[in-house]
This record gives structure tokens, C-alpha cells and sequence, in this order.
């Protein structure tokens, strides 16, 4: 019952939807069986009717008159429908306890804010230096609960990662959450799944299931501060993008830089993705992007400058150095 | 129906259609592209002895009662923080601007130059930091703030969160500079 996929909602790699694809096949053999026999009953009434050939028979109510195989038929159906509705209801109760498990005790937190048209991950610590912000990207260590804080800044949107769990919706003045257990180690597509403007389509995030080690090591890169710029055409973009229109909206750690309006870019080039899910990250999605984000994602929050070629050439330069 | 009584409903219902159009017309990248904000100090309206103000910048068209710019300017509005000095039009650490006095003129491109080359106490030079055509949109909205903007072009409901009056509930104010108001 597990298709392994990118985005796929029979995944099951996290508990909780495991735990429902399980609750899925109890529910769907119950069914089935019940289906089946009521679907069985019929052809027989219906071929010993037409053999018979008498007079249509009235139903009259009075079972009690009948013969006993008859009655003993319609007790044992009766019992089988109330052993089968209990069994689903046992089967839904000792589910929704499991899932509920999860939020005893996690071992990490994190809050994700949705913003048209993009996804503001932030891993919560008490210890403020040891904070991570990113965007667009989960990153999760296997085997261990997360507790995630979903808010929206501006519309309704809704965080849907089909392998992992089901859709939680972010709601702009109000905190929900979410908690998952992932069980198996991979990349995830997850994306919005609540229609919220002109780019909804264009506001996906890659959740990546690190073993643990790996994830430390994830974690210990994305504390760092951003890498300083090392040649001179680097160094010309480190100063465009932190004294020019890239500063009033995006954040690099370690640097002026320090707008809050946009994703934080400190490890921009260490993602996969461009704007969101929108491109694959390579240099010439980067050009493409920078020189006029509202060809690649028309109508995005992100402007056309209208960059002269000498500081597109230095800003890619310098954002490629952001690993 | 009469012929004439139709021939004015299709002009009226034509006409709706055509304003319709206008109100919401979207330029997600400004245009022309390299469009620049006026370098020198903002044009000037009031001369002494009397003369003649320069003629109104022919972008003003494009942004003035354009509900899409409205609504992008009054975003960058709170996430540029004008929020911090301006309040929400109220004023505070910076002049209001939901009255009618302007003390460096309260026409769409001298408002766009203020944005653009800063003024004197504490208002920043927003140039090299948003687009031109961001720069624009925020006048647009700055504009809403004292009801200049036509009603059917500012939103009955904030595009983001807000807990101000609906703009459409904006009284109109008469533009006018500072120094002339105060006497």
C-alpha cells in the first residue's frame, strides 16, 4: 500500500500518514465486504424471484411470521453491521490517538509563516544565535517529532505535504500547527493548497528527511553567517545587493542587508529551487531571475529593477557564493 | 425599447466597461522600464508674485486612481515601515497625511520626488532602495490617505491586514501647502 514518490498522498513516510493509509485499508475491506454481500443478497433475491415467477410479493413487515433461516439470516446481518461500524469507529479512535502522540513531546520546533508567494521557515530555539531562518525548505531528522507553528501574514493559505501528513490551513491573526514523525529518509514536494492570488501555483517547498546526522550537519551550515564575497566581480555584487534594492527587502545574515519583506538569502544557493518551486537553481534560471522576476513569476511581490548587465553579472556572482 | 433609450444604454453600459478596464489596469513591471524619478527638487506650485506651476509628470496618469497601484503602494506602505513615522496617515514622529496640508506639495509627482529624494527632518531618500514604479504606487496610495484618489479605485476592504476605516470612507480634503493652511 506504499507508492514511494515526490508528491504523492499514498506516501505514507511520516506517521500520520501512514497511520491514515492504514485507517484508509481497514475502512476500505470493511466496505468492501459489506458491499459485496448486500450486492450478493440482491442477485439472489433477484434470480430466485424471476425462477419463482409468482405474483409480486408485497413487503408486509411482519418478519416475525416468517421461517427461522430467514430470521437468523437477518440477525447475523444486523450483528455483522454493528461489529462492522464498531470496528471503523475503534479503528478512527485508536488513530486520531496516535496522532495526537506526536505532540506530547517534540523534539524540535519550528514555525512557518505563508506569505504570498512563498514559505518563511523558522527553526525556533530559546538560545536566539542558534536560530535558523530559511525559506522554502524543511529540513527534518528522521525518526524525531516536529511541532510546526503555521501563521499567515497576508491571505488564507494552506500547508499540504502529501507524503507526510494532511493539509493544515494558515490563517492571517491566528496560529495553528501541525506536528509530524517522519519515518523514512527523502525529498518531499509540499505546496499550498488553498488558492491565494494570481501565483498560488508558484508557492511550493522542498521538505527534505536528513538522517540525524546529517541534519546536524544541515543545522551547523545554516547557523553559520554568510560567506564573505572573495573576488572582485563577488565583492561588486556583496554591495549592490546590500545597499541597493535588495537590502529593503531581503535579509543575508552577517551582512547590512536586513529587509524582513522577502525569503532570507543568507543560504539562498544551497535550496533547490528558485522563487518558491518556481525554477530549478542553476546559474541561468539565477540570470533569468534576477534580470526579471516578473517574466519567470508574473505579478510576484518581487519588482523588475531593470538591472544594467555589469550588476546583474556581479549580483549572480554573489549570490552563487551564498552556499 | 425605444432605438434612443437603447442607443444610450449600450453608450452608458460601453462606457462602464471601458472605465472598468482602466480602474484595475496591471503593469507588474512598470512602464517604460527605465523610467526615472525626477532628479531635481520637487516641482514646484506656489511662486511669489504668482507663475505658473509646471505641468503634471505624464506618469501620473498611469498610477492615479489605479486600483492595482493603490493596493501594491499601500503594502509597501506598511513593509517599508512608513508605519514607523507616518502612523497609519495619522502622523507622528513624521506629518500626517490624511489632511490637506502638504508642506512639499501634495500633487502625485511631488510626493513622488519627496519619496524619492528624502526631506529635511528625517524622511529618507527611498531612490537605489524601491523602483521607481514602486516609488509611484506609493504616492498613489499616499494620495487615498487624504481622499484625493477616485472612490471606485480604492478598496472598500485593505488587500492586507488593517484595522483603519474602509478608504472608500475617506473624506476628500482640499490639497493645499502647509504655509498657506496655517494662516
Amino acid at each position: 500500500m506504499t507508492a514511494s514518490g515526490f508528491q504523492t498522498a499514498l506516501g505514507g513516510d511520516a506517521l500520520e500518514s501512514h497511520n491514515f493509509l492504514t485507517l484508509f485499508a481497514v475502512f476500505m475491506i470493511v466496505c468492501t465486504i459489506m458491499y459485496l454481500l448486500v450486492i450478493g443478497a440482491l442477485i439472489i433475491a433477484m434470480w430466485r424471484g424471476r425462477r419463482r415467477g409468482k405474483e409480486l410479493v408485497v413487503e408486509t413487515g411482519r418478519h416475525h411470521e416468517t421461517g427461522p433461516a430467514f430470521r437468523t439470516a437477518l440477525i447475523g446481518w444486523t450483528a455483522l453491521i454493528v461489529v462492522g461500524l464498531t470496528s471503523l469507529t475503534i479503528a478512527s479512535f485508536f488513530t486520531d490517538r496516535s496522532n495526537a502522540s506526536v505532540a506530547r513531546d517534540p523534539g524540535l520546533t519550528l514555525k512557518v509563516t505563508a506569505n504570498q508567494w512563498w514559505w518563511d521557515v523558522e527553526y525556533t530555539t530559546h538560545d536566539a544565535s542558534k536560530m535558523i531562518r530559511t525559506a522554502n525548505e524543511i529540513h527534518l531528522p528522521v525518526g524525531v517529532p516536529a511541532e510546526i507553528t503555521l501563521q499567515a501574514s497576508d491571505v488564507i493559505h494552506s500547508l499540504w505535504i502529501p507524503n507526510l501528513a494532511g493539509k493544515q490551513d494558515l490563517i492571517p491573526g491566528r496560529v495553528t500547527d501541525m506536528q509530524l514523525l517522519p519515518r523514512k529518509i527523502g525529498t518531499y514536494r509540499g505546496q499550498c493548497a488553498e488558492f491565494c492570488g494570481i501565483q498560488h501555483a508558484h508557492m511550493a517547498l522542498d521538505v527534505t528527511v536528513d538522517s540525524k546526522g546529517d541534519f546536524e550537519k544541515w543545522v551547523a551550515a545554516q547557523q553559520r553567517v554568510a560567506f564573505a564575497p572573495t573576488t572582485p566581480l563577488q565583492l561588486a555584487g556583496y554591495h549592490y545587493v546590500t545597499t541597493r534594492e535588495c537590502s529593503a527587502c531581503h535579509t543575508i545574515t552577517g551582512t547590512p542587508a536586513g529587509g524582513t519583506v522577502g525569503p532570507d538569502l543568507t543560504h539562498f544557493a544551497s535550496r533547490r529551487s528558485i522563487g518558491a518551486g518556481t525554477l530549478p537553481m542553476n546559474t541561468g534560471n539565477l540570470y533569468g531571475w534576477i534580470a526579471d522576476p516578473q517574466s519567470q513569476k508574473p505579478g510576484n511581490h518581487m519588482p523588475t529593477i531593470g538591472l544594467e548587465p555589469a550588476d546583474l553579472h556581479a549580483i549572480v556572482a554573489y549570490l552563487e557564493t551564498l552556499k | 425599447m425605444s432605438s434612443r433609450f437603447r442607443n444610450s444604454f449600450v453608450a452608458i453600459a460601453l462606457l462602464a466597461l471601458v472605465c472598468g478596464c482602466d480602474r484595475d489596469r496591471q503593469e507588474p513591471r512598470g512602464k517604460p522600464l527605465g523610467e526615472t524619478v525626477p532628479m531635481a527638487a520637487a516641482p514646484d506650485t506656489i511662486f511669489p508674485g504668482g507663475g505658473r506651476p509646471a505641468p503634471l509628470d505624464a506618469r501620473a496618469a498611469a498610477y492615479e486612481g489605479n486600483a492595482y497601484a493603490i493596493a501594491q503602494g499601500q503594502q509597501l506602505f506598511t513593509w517599508m515601515n512608513c508605519v514607523g513615522c507616518h502612523s497609519h496617515g495619522g502622523g507622528g514622529m513624521g506629518p500626517a497625511l490624511m489632511d490637506g496640508k502638504w508642506r512639499y506639495g501634495g500633487r502625485i509627482d511631488q510626493i513622488v520626488a519627496s519619496i524619492a529624494n528624502g526631506q529635511p527632518n528625517g524622511m529618507p531618500s527611498w531612490r537605489g532602495k524601491l523602483t521607481s514604479q514602486q516609488i509611484w504606487q506609493l504616492a498613489a496610495y499616499v494620495r487615498t490617505l487624504s481622499g484625493q484618489a477616485r472612490k471606485d479605485s480604492v478598496g472598500a476592504r485593505a488587500e492586507t491586514m488593517s484595522n483603519s476605516p474602509p478608504q472608500t470612507q475617506t473624506i476628500r480634503k482640499p490639497v493645499k501647502p502647509a504655509d498657506s493652511a496655517q494662516q
